[in-house]
């Protein structure tokens, strides 16, 4: 019943889909603009047909609609509400619906909010987001139709992998990924916009997508930082990233949006990289699908790849449909994109986000490399393979160590050219901070290279940021006489863009020295345990108390207590679990994180024997990770900064 | 077109072929060095030589009646088999809890001169080549048996 009303829904999206795809262009050939509304309007019924498809999956979900395929596929009444409905996007079907829904937001939004700008930029991006639209309706009616009709209904179902309700952050991490992923849709359709209109030598495409592209930015950020957090509390080995394909996936357009959000800058301020902006933008667009492709076809195992299905071809030929064609009309406009400004001095903001733009774009390179070779080594040489975790690290630390130092030097020189006096007034002092945060890793006992060179690296950078704020304010002191507080609040708001930007730079050092400590100085043990019997580990002491069990509605529970003691006195309780689902061969961990100022103590339930004499329980001391989690909360922190709009002055 | 190029843009083009090229060489050298290959007992003996000290992710199952675990030293060791061949694995640390006879695991390491895989990673696999439970030995029955055992 509800399934058949979805299908209509996407039926009619597909038709209409189609038509404003066609209505757009052919009004601006023809000089109807009169005929633009009815593209318009075809991308706010597609939002409003997707919407509808959207909430009757989430009502057969939560009725238990087992008539509807994808529902008998994830469903099941044992399952607690909350994961019912966020089993949404646990598997594919779903998870191309929500993008879809996602997706059809988004163009409705950034149309609505600039319908009324003259020319053929707006209608052209519409015109591109309609296409991207199309295609993901396409993959809903055809190879991902999560409305199929299952006969004889089934009583119950399954319910969701075992590992996507385990945990809350899996209503987190997904969505966020979502935004951010579809999000980087807009500037691409905007840059499209920007070439098919012919207004590509001026830069307006670029200050309409700013906002979309900063928040999308932050989704994508957030994503990555909960998918590392889910990793690490799920998962049971206690660490965070991996660089499996799938972690890869998401963070490789991060890189180039990530370059994009400096670089637009170089444009804005200096008329300079307009060609590689746009590429950029192009190749950020194509890295979130090739990601959407790698996570959902089902090339590479992992708890995101759901079938092997057709889906693979659909994505390469859209990949392929989108890499040509961006590249044509590139190859277009590229003679006409006459490069303005021209770089004065190495000494000079602009130098600096070249630099950086070329360090992420290798970093871009490299982890692609990585992550595509098993892929090509499979295709070509028919030899199962994987690229090591060695590889990562080796090429990527050098970049990640000049990324953090460049995050310094970029906000303490002027754009243009810094005379030899700002140079020395700017980027010396800075050097203090980098030698105390160099001694405080070797003090903690540091002793890889790259760790101590990130620490230092990000103390440099860390007091040049800092500074930054420093001499904003005080410049306002001296000017209005404010006190501190006015001042620096006065000083962000006055550009939000740029100190929101230094925020997110404090966020990025957070995440720094977590990763930097963690792995260099994280310790675990490992014991079978008897109750009283106790486990040392970075001077702490936990005794096994009791092994317990417990039966829930979903699942059955084995877990141990473990006493925190400080002498003879119990302090705390840490109680790592092993969680039983019935559709799973496997348990899976739980295990229990305790978080301090400086470290978490992580506790994983390994073994345990059936009649519950002894467990087998592993504790890690994980140096400054929270440090990482409150890091990726001061980079969003930062993106909400420059994305929150001017106050208005008020217009009579 | 090509009269336009001045000397300057020579020396960048130049330098950029340079860089580019230096860093796909790294690249490449990288990735020789680190490719972990996917292989069956079978396959890892075949490979004579070039099988040693090099990092493998073998696959296969459990012999049975192969297992022993030193709870002391906790040295875990068994042979891994693939029907075809059989490689002798040393791990270090607890098997997980559903590891037994017959299952099918991957191990990542190296396989040494002595004709020992040294795993530093075992992880259980999840696919068709998995034994169903035996009663008994499901986690549900194990939830049971530990139950009764201690009275709760």
């Amino acid at each position: 019943m509800i399934g058949t009303l979805a299908r209509d829904a996407l039926l009619v999206s597909l038709a209409v889909t189609a038509f404003g795809l066609v209505i757009g262009p052919v009004a601006i050939a023809r000089g109807k603009r009169e005929w633009i509304p009815l593209s318009y309007a075809a991308i706010y019924t597609n939002f409003l047909l997707l919407t509808i498809a959207t909430l009757a999956m989430i009502f057969a979900l939560v009725t238990h609609d087992f008539s509807v395929a994808y529902v008998a596929q994830v469903g099941s009444r044992a399952t607690p509400l909350l994961y019912t409905v966020i089993s949404l996007w646990g598997a594919l079907e779903g998870s191309i619906l929500f993008w879809g829904w996602v997706l059809a937001m988004y163009a409705a939004a950034v149309v609505w909010i600039n319908h009324e700008r003259p020319g053929n930029l707006v209608p052209y991006a519409g015109t591109a987001l309609l296409a991207v639209s199309l295609f993901f309706t396409i993959l809903l009616i055809g190879p991902a139709n999560p409305f199929g009709v299952v006969y004889p209904v089934p009583p119950d179902g399954p319910g969701p992998n075992p590992l996507l309700q385990n945990h809350i952050l899996m209503a987190i991490h997904p969505p966020l990924l979502y935004l951010g992923y579809v999000g980087m849709a807009v500037p691409y359709a905007f840059a499209v916009g920007a070439m098919l209109s012919g207004e590509v030598e001026r830069d307006d495409w670029i200050r309409i997508t700013r906002r979309w592209t900063l928040a999308s930015w932050g989704f994508l950020s957030a994503a990555i930082i909960a998918g590392m957090w889910w990793s690490y509390e799920v998962l049971g080995w206690g660490g965070y990233w991996a660089w499996d394909p799938v972690e890869n996936a998401s963070f490789i357009p991060w890189l180039t949006a990530t370059a994009f959000l400096h670089s637009a800058m170089v444009q804005e301020r200096r008329q300079m990289l307009r060609l590689w902006n746009l590429n950029l933008v192009v190749g950020t667009f194509v890295l979130t699908i090739l990601g959407t492709f790698l996570t959902r076809s089902g090339i590479i195992s992992s708890v995101h790849a759901f079938t092997t299905g057709t889906i693979g071809y659909f994505f390469l030929a859209f990949i392929a449909v989108v890499l040509v064609s961006a590249l044509i009309m590139v190859a277009g406009v590229s003679d006409r994109l006459k490069t303005v400004g021209h770089f004065d001095s190495p000494a000079s903001r602009e130098t600096i986000f070249l630099l950086n733009n070329l360090f992420l774009t290798a970093f871009m390179f490299t982890v692609l490399t990585g992550t595509l070779f098993p892929l090509v080594a499979e295709a070509v040489r028919g030899v199962k393979v994987s690229v090591g975790e060695p590889f990562f690290n080796r090429m990527s630390l050098p970049m990640i160590v000049a990324l953090l130092f460049l995050m310094g030097v970029g906000p303490a020189l002027p754009w243009k050219a810094a005379s030899p006096a700002e140079v020395k007034n700017k980027l010396f002092p800075p050097a203090a901070g980098a030698l105390v945060l160099g001694a405080i890793a070797l003090a903690m006992g540091i002793r890889n290279f790259y760790g101590v060179l990130a620490f230092a690296c990000t103390g440099y950078a860390l007091v040049a940021n800092l500074r930054e704020f420093y001499i904003g304010a005080a410049a306002r002191r001296n000017a209005h006489g404010e006190g501190w507080g006015t001042a620096l609040s006065r000083l962000v708001a006055g550009n939000r863009r740029r100190y929101g930007g230094y925020v997110s730079h404090m966020g990025v050092f957070l995440v720094a020295l977590g990763i930097a400590a963690s792995s260099s100085l994280r310790t675990e043990r490992e014991a079978t345990l008897v109750a009283g019997q106790s486990i040392n580990i970075a001077g702490r002491t936990a005794r096994l108390k009791n092994v317990w069990g417990r039966e829930e509605k979903q699942r059955s529970v084995i877990g141990v207590t473990l006493e925190l003691m400080n002498g003879e006195t119990v302090t705390g309780r840490i109680e790592p679990r092993m969680n039983f689902y019935p559709t799973s061969q496997q348990p899976v961990p739980t295990p229990e994180v305790k978080s301090f100022l400086f470290g978490d103590l992580y506790a994983n339930l390994q073994a345990f024997q059936p009649q519950g004499k002894n467990a087998t329980v592993k504790l890690i001391w994980e140096p400054l990770v929270p440090w990482i989690w409150l890091g990726g909360g001061v980079v969003i922190l930062g993106a909400l900064i420059g994305i929150w709009p001017n106050r208005r002055r008020s217009v009579a | 077109m090509m009269a336009g190029i001045t000397v300057k843009q020579r020396w960048l083009i130049a330098s950029a072929v340079v860089l580019v090229g230096a860093f796909g060489w790294l690249l490449y050298g990288g990735l020789d060095k680190n490719v972990v290959f996917f292989l069956t007992p079978k396959e890892l003996i075949s490979k004579g030589n070039a099988g040693y000290e090099v990092p493998v992710r073998l696959g296969g199952q459990v012999k049975p009646k192969s297992v022993t675990w030193d709870d002391q030293t906790r040295d875990l060791r068994f042979v891994l088999t693939d029907g075809a061949g059989d490689v002798t694995v040393h791990a270090k640390g607890m098997p997980p809890q559903m590891f037994r006879d017959g299952m099918g695991v991957i191990v990542e390491g190296r396989y040494g001169r002595d004709n020992v895989f040294q795993s530093n990673s075992l992880m259980v696999k999840h696919s068709n080549e998995y034994h169903p439970p035996k009663p008994g030995e499901s986690p549900q029955e194990a939830y049971k048996t530990l139950m009764k055992g201690s009275g709760a």
